[in-house]
Formats: C-alpha cells, sequence, structure tokens
C-alpha cells in the first residue's frame, strides 16, 4: 500500500457517504413534513451530492483508468462502496432521519475542518468550500435534535425510538483503519481520535439539550463499509439510483 | 398554465356607471395600471378570485415536485441529478413565495392547503399525467415550463402587486429551468443512442397535448376570463398564449429533430401562425375532475406527507413555545 491508494480509498469513503446520504434525501421528495422542510432536506441533498462529484472527480482522476465520476458512482457494485453504514439506513420516520443526519454532520464538518488544513491542497480546497455548507447542515439538523427530542411527548418517544437503530453503526465514526492512520501521518487527513472526540463531544451537549439520554458507546461491529461489507439496504438503494447508466452503458445523458 | 380555470363567482362585467364610487376609483386605478396593494380597498370577488388563482399556481408548484421526484432518484448521471435536485428546491421556493403572496390577501396557508387535500382546490392539469421515462425530465422542463413561462411572463403584469413581483422572481429561475431541461433533449438526440431518442420521442408525444391544455379552456369556453382581463388580473386570453406557445415552440421541435404528435398542424403563411388540431377537451375536464391517470395519487402523496408530518410540526410548536418560557422565565 502507499499514500496513492490510500488516498483513492479515504476519497471514495469521502465522496460515497455523500452520495448516498445525499440520496436517501432524495427520497423525501415531496413526502416532508412541511414545505420548508422539502426546500432544506433537497437543498441539503444537493450541497452533499455536489461535494461526493469533487471527491469522485479527484478519485477519478488518480485511479486514472478512464474512470470519471459518474461512471465510479453508477457502475461500481456494493461490495466496491465505501460509504459509511449509517447513511445508508432507510430513512424512517422523521426522527431517524433527523438523527441520522444530525450524527452524519456532526462527524463531518470535523473530519471536513481537519482536511481544509491538508497538506494535500486539492483536499483543502474541496474541503473549505464544503465545510461552509456542513456548518449550516450540523446547525439545522441540532436544531431538529432539540426540537424533537424536547418537543412533544411523541416527538420524544420517536427520538428515544431512533436512537437504537442507528447509533449502533456510529462505530464507523470513531475509528480508523491502518489506511486512514497513514494518511493521517502523512498530514493529509485529521487524526481519528480527535474528530472521534470533538464528535462525540457535539453530540453529547446537543442529546442533553434535546432531553435525550447520552448512549453508550458503540460496540464492535461486523459489518465494515471500509471493506465494502454493507447492511442489505445499499444494494437495493444502489439498483435504483443505477438503473439508467446500467441499461444503457453506451449512452451518454 | 399553472391556473386554468379559476372562478370569478361573475356573471356580467358592471361598466363603470354600474359601479359605486370604491368601485369606480378601484377600476379606473386598474386601467391606469396602478398596482393593487395588500392594504388598498378591492372588490371581494377580485380577492378571491386571486386567492384561488394564486392558491391553485402554489399548489401547482408543490404537486409539480411530485412527477419529478419520481425521477430524481434514478437521474442517469451526477451533473443531471444536481439539476434535477436544484430544479425540485426552486420549485419548493416558488410555492413559498405564492403561498406568501397569497397571505397578503387575508388567506391563510394552511385552510388553502387543506383545500387541496380534500379536492376542493385545484392544481394544474400537467401534473396528474405520469413520468414514465428519463426525456420525460426533459420534456417537462422544456414544455411544461415553457408553457408555465409563457404565462408567467405575461403575469408579471397582473394588477396586484404582490403577484406580480412574485412572477418576476420565478421567471428567472423558470427560465433557467426551461434551457435546462431542452438541453436534456438535445443530449439525447443529438449524443444519443436509439433508445434515447425514441425515449425523447415518446415524451414528447405523451406530453404535447397536455402542455397545450396547461393554457386551459378556449376563449368560447372561458366564461371567467372576461372578469379577470377586466381586473386586469389575466392579461392575455388563453387561446393568444396557447397560439405564442406553438409558434415559439414548434421550431425548437425541429432543432431537436423530434416530430410533432399532430396531423393537422401546419404552418400558416398567411396569418404568421401555426394552425393545429382539436384539443381533447373531453380528457382535459375528466382530469381536472379529477379523474387523470394520477391525480389520486398526487393528492394522496401531498395529503400522506401532511398527515405523516403533524407530529413533527407539533414538536416544533411545542419546542419553539418551550424555549419562549425559557426566555421569558
Amino acid at each position: 500500500m502507499n499514500n496513492q491508494t490510500d488516498l483513492i480509498e479515504y476519497l471514495l469513503r469521502l465522496g460515497d457517504s455523500a452520495l448516498i446520504q445525499g440520496q436517501r434525501l432524495c427520497q423525501w421528495c415531496g413526502k416532508a413534513p412541511a414545505l420548508e422542510e422539502e426546500l432544506a432536506l433537497m437543498n441539503v441533498g444537493l450541497d452533499l451530492v455536489g461535494q461526493a462529484r469533487n471527491w469522485l472527480d479527484y478519485a477519478a482522476e488518480l485511479l486514472d483508468d478512464g474512470r470519471d465520476a459518474d461512471h465510479l458512482a453508477f457502475r461500481r457494485d456494493e461490495r466496491a462502496y465505501r460509504n459509511l453504514l449509517l447513511v445508508e439506513q432507510p430513512n424512517g420516520d422523521y426522527a431517524v432521519t433527523i438523527l441520522k443526519q444530525f450524527l452524519y454532520d456532526a462527524w463531518h464538518l470535523q473530519v471536513l475542518s481537519g482536511l481544509s488544513q491538508s497538506s494535500d491542497e486539492r483536499i483543502a480546497g474541496i474541503a473549505a468550500k464544503a465545510v461552509k455548507e456542513v456548518t449550516y447542515h450540523l446547525r439545522r439538523s441540532s436544531e431538529w435534535v432539540e426540537r424533537l427530542g424536547d418537543g412533544t411527548e411523541e416527538s420524544h418517544k420517536r427520538m428515544l425510538a431512533a436512537i437504537p437503530e442507528v447509533w449502533r453503526f456510529t462505530v464507523e465514526l470513531t475509528s480508523a483503519d491502518d489506511s486512514e492512520q497513514r494518511l493521517c501521518d502523512a498530514g493529509i487527513t485529521p487524526d481519528a481520535a480527535q474528530v472521534a472526540a470533538a464528535w462525540q463531544a457535539k453530540v453529547s451537549e446537543i442529546f442533553a439539550s434535546a432531553t435525550l439520554p447520552a448512549p453508550a458507546a458503540p460496540s464492535y461491529f461486523y459489518l465494515n463499509a471500509r471493506r465494502g461489507l454493507h447492511t442489505e439496504h445499499l444494494g437495493i438503494l444502489l439498483a435504483e439510483m443505477q438503473f439508467l447508466p446500467r441499461a444503457y452503458p453506451d449512452a451518454t445523458w | 398554465m399553472y391556473a386554468q380555470l379559476v372562478e370569478t363567482g361573475v356573471k356580467r362585467i358592471k361598466d363603470l356607471s354600474e359601479m359605486s364610487d370604491q368601485e369606480r376609483a378601484f377600476q379606473e386605478k386598474i386601467d391606469s395600471e396602478i398596482k393593487i396593494e395588500a392594504k388598498n380597498w378591492m372588490p371581494d370577488a377580485y380577492r378571491q378570485t386571486l386567492i384561488r388563482q394564486i392558491s391553485q399556481h402554489a399548489h401547482s408548484e408543490i404537486v409539480g415536485m411530485l412527477p419529478e421526484g419520481n425521477w430524481v432518484t434514478r437521474a442517469p448521471s451526477l451533473k443531471r441529478k444536481l439539476q434535477l435536485m436544484a430544479k425540485i428546491q426552486d420549485e419548493a421556493g416558488h410555492g413559498l413565495y405564492l403561498y406568501s403572496a397569497m397571505e397578503t390577501l387575508g388567506a391563510d396557508r394552511d385552510e388553502e392547503i387543506a383545500k387541496l387535500h380534500n379536492g376542493k382546490a385545484k392544481y394544474s392539469s400537467i401534473f396528474n399525467y405520469p413520468t414514465l421515462n428519463w426525456a420525460d425530465m426533459g420534456a417537462v422542463g422544456w414544455l411544461v415550463d415553457g408553457a408555465a413561462i409563457v404565462n408567467q411572463v405575461v403575469l408579471q403584469r397582473t394588477s396586484y402587486g404582490p403577484y406580480s413581483r412574485a412572477m418576476v422572481r420565478i421567471c428567472k429561475e423558470e427560465s433557467f429551468h426551461q434551457r435546462q431541461g431542452y438541453e436534456i433533449l438535445l443530449t439525447m438526440m443529438r449524443h444519443g443512442n436509439q433508445a434515447q431518442k425514441d425515449m425523447v420521442q415518446d415524451a414528447i408525444n405523451r406530453l404535447w397535448w397536455p402542455s397545450l391544455m396547461m393554457f386551459g379552456p378556449s376563449d368560447e369556453h372561458s366564461p371567467n376570463s372576461a372578469q379577470s382581463m377586466a381586473w386586469k388580473i389575466k392579461r392575455q386570453s388563453n387561446d393568444e398564449l396557447r397560439q405564442r406557445f406553438i409558434d415559439q415552440t414548434i421550431p425548437q421541435l425541429e432543432l431537436l429533430g423530434c416530430t410533432c404528435p399532430d396531423p393537422d398542424l401546419k404552418w400558416n403563411a398567411d396569418t404568421g401562425h401555426y394552425n393545429f388540431g382539436e384539443i381533447q377537451w373531453s380528457e382535459f375536464y375528466e382530469v381536472l375532475k379529477g379523474n387523470g391517470p394520477c391525480n389520486q395519487e398526487r393528492v394522496a402523496t401531498r395529503r400522506k406527507a401532511i398527515e405523516d408530518g403533524a407530529w413533527v410540526r407539533e414538536a416544533a410548536v411545542t419546542h419553539a413555545r418551550k424555549k419562549q418560557n425559557k426566555n421569558a422565565a
């Protein structure tokens, strides 16, 4: 393994997570609880798919095997996808959607802030732009966790029910593998332990103000999206998302 | 047009001599192109007609997200997905502008939306047609937004100030969507394979007539138009706008290399316009009555969104109240 291979893997992880989270938000189109939320969900999704394109463009350049960002997005199978398990989980009710978004945003902002200081200029540039967007995402999702957690009896109950549904997948947010450690040592990516600590602090803060109990640290989990071991949800999501480019592989759109 | 059939409740237009002083002052203002603003006196029928028209327009933006939402998860490239998401976001924004404009007339957003959900309020018939292939995303942008623009450009001069200003803002974004929609089709026709070209023609075949229906009934069957025109809510007749749309769209259709599903379409050198075939008015009225291909699904989806989201909105209200109490304490 060299830095180049590590870097490509890392870019896929960032890009795939943003893309899959964006795809999940697309599924809310026309079904949100208020018009303002229609607007916000599509706005956040748009930011994320835009970021995904930037990361995948860069990954494709480094791969230099003739594939472009679209090829990476629409022709890789689930075993080659590198997104966080958290973001591929179904939308569920609004409590699940908001909690997923918040846990991802809180992590994402820490990662991007670190990446905006990367020794890789291209990464630093993409991250600096994305930080502005994700700052907004996190503000919004934090406020919704508080509204729902500290809202009505029912909304509180639904938030409590959402936690066990998604919390176990956060184990991926708080750990690093060897490949990520090497990138960190090279000054390209932020330190995973610092990201994890800052993420945990943000989650504790918002959960407390939302009157939600702080869950115990997530424990070992068999699945591992870094190695393409996903839940059963991703395959179906990709079947839908990739249908056209797969059905017409020679087509230009 | 996003508001095809708007009742004015007026059987016969009064001339100036029959009007009260207030009515006459109002009509003279209209006649001299002075915009009516929210706090100005206006005839009740003018107010009610505008509430109906603007709410229909707003509902159309919101229901109009659904046929596109059907493909946003399946857009074939990242660029197309981003374009479609941006467009849907704009439509939600247009809905919000329009509901705000409507609220300046004293109407309540939630009440008007409830009318949509119980079938009492209309939205554009076009959104009751299904989107069946990717080219529909191009054809909706080009034809449907194109028809909406022809109508909305004129509505920028509508007599009610808040509606007119909403139209100015909306038109800028709509023109952008229309060009993007056309570009989707052009790309498929110029660089696509046979299957893609077939999709484009198929989309046009299915959406051509429904797009023409967006302008509403023909002038002779449009009893409410005369009053709307006298109030300068409407500035041009349904048939005039429809003709303008056809005249400007056929050259674009030819540039695509596609055909029009109208055997009677023919250039008329004497009039300088295209002659075109008879619209299926029975289909139009069935769709307006709720018997179109997707009427039930569209309304059910919107109703479910609002019903399923009730607990979320209640939580937001309750939380805001708690916060307010805390700040006051």
